[in-house]
């Protein structure tokens, strides 16, 4: 499939990163339609959280460009964020709020206004959250915080999701409602990249190994 | 302007979540106010002619004493990248976290200045001078410590730093607030005292969201 292409959604063209003066990675070059999942993998170190911020552009990328139905992302950062949900190594709550706040906080602060109750029931129920949702999140497990934030990204709706590890500190059935959700997502159109030790089980999921630099993946 | 309402909302709920961190900060300024007429007496005109030096001080120190944890907090707990990514200007979410920063210290600050201003002899233009060049000036605290806290995000010891960097940025709010208090006591008026620290507050608010939002975007990398 040529880059051009409108079934691409998102095309990342040799791209390259470096941390601390050494390069992370180079000629990294991936064409998602939607639909597609791409599994990041690679041993610790190798680059995939630094290959997520980069697509994210929290980090800034010294090589290559990063398309969005064939627009540079980096012209226009602000409409690209409203395109992205995150899902970081950390959680991303607020101990002091509960679980159900700290969905609505974060849905406001992405400028979506506050979630009607039928969406937000929906998507705490993905990951079977509604009897803890009047709970602090400090006074979660790591289990009961990574299925809040999986359920944040549920919630917001956008149509590419980055996700960091999502399989962390998740028991049997939440990887398994974690699986529903994607393939949710994906039945829909959306694009998931996920950086991940664990395989997430998806069929067609692409993969895309860091850690030997000059690889690229078409 | 949602994100702006969003963010002061999430912080004002939290910090009503922990009323014991604005409690220290406030006791802080009760304690570190009270302790000079205790250690110099009952010298009311000494005690008057300091009064507004003192307050102002123990108000800034007060007010650094809660701002090592404006953006910490948001940064250990990945919050900060997702204020990094929503779609809205950072500079707007800076300028909110500073505005909470704002409602929860400086303006109680303002509002017990005068309460305790009773303890040091202060007569009534002194202490209406003193309130009116804490609510001015503050904002501009809130403000450069804000910037202070985005730019030691990350560093040990920032809490060291971050005086470091905030207390010598602060001192024209420091000599113009004293200043209209001195004034004010003299007979003189305080309005072009206060006229000066609300330009000083504007400047403040034109550049320093700015300044702030690159500080968090270096951070988040």
């Amino acid at each position: 499939m040529a880059a051009s292409s409108p079934a691409v959604a998102l095309a990342i063209e040799d791209l390259a990163c470096r941390r601390g003066g050494r390069p992370v990675f180079a000629h990294v070059s991936v064409n998602l339609a939607g639909g597609a999942l791409l599994a990041l993998t690679g041993r610790n170190g190798s680059g995939k959280t630094t290959l997520l911020r980069a697509l994210a552009l929290l980090t800034p990328h010294q090589a290559g460009t990063i398309k969005w139905q064939g627009h540079d992302v980096a012209e226009a950062p602000e409409a690209w964020r409203g395109q992205l949900a995150w899902l970081g190594h950390v959680d991303g709550l607020k101990g002091d709020l509960t679980l159900a706040e700290n969905l609505v906080a974060a849905e406001r602060l992405r400028g979506a206004g506050i979630p009607s109750p039928s969406r937000l029931d929906a998507a705490l129920g993905a990951f079977d959250l509604a009897a803890l949702a009047a709970r602090p999140a400090r006074t979660l497990s790591a289990g009961q915080r990574r299925r809040a934030a999986l359920a944040r990204v549920v919630l917001t709706a956008a149509p590419l999701w980055l996700l960091d590890e999502p399989t962390n500190a998740l028991d049997g059935p939440a990887q398994a409602a974690l699986r529903a959700a994607l393939q949710r997502h994906l039945g829909t159109g959306g694009i998931v990249v996920a950086a991940t030790h664990a395989p997430l089980d998806i069929a067609g999921a692409q993969t895309l190994e860091l850690g030997s630099l000059e690889r690229g993946m078409a | 302007m949602s994100v702006f309402a969003a963010l002061i909302a999430r912080d004002l709920r939290l910090m009503r979540r922990r009323p014991g961190d604005v409690g220290v900060v406030l006791a802080f300024f009760v304690m570190a106010t009270v302790l000079f007429p205790l250690g110099i007496g009952p010298e009311t005109n000494l005690l008057a002619r300091i009064a507004a030096g003192v307050l102002w001080c123990a108000a800034l120190f007060a007010a650094l004493l809660s701002l090592e944890r404006l953006f910490v907090t948001d940064y250990d707990d990945g919050a900060l990248d997702l204020l990094l990514l929503a779609p809205g200007p950072l500079e707007l979410a800076a300028l909110a976290k500073c505005a909470a920063h704002w409602i929860v210290t400086g303006l109680p600050l303002s509002l017990l200045a005068p309460i305790l201003g009773v303890s040091f002899g202060l007569d009534r233009t002194g202490l209406v001078a003193l309130t009116c060049t804490l609510l001015v000036g503050t904002p501009t605290l809130s403000l450069i410590g804000g910037l202070g806290a985005a730019l030691t995000l990350g560093a040990p010891r920032g809490g060291a730093l971050l005086a470091l960097l905030v207390l010598p940025l602060c001192v024209p709010t420091l000599i113009f607030g004293t200043g209209a208090v001195e004034a004010a006591v003299l007979g003189d008026g305080f309005l072009t005292h206060l006229a000066i620290l609300g330009a000083i507050a504007l400047l403040a608010l034109a550049t320093t969201p700015w300044a702030i939002a690159a500080a968090l975007r270096q951070a988040g990398e």
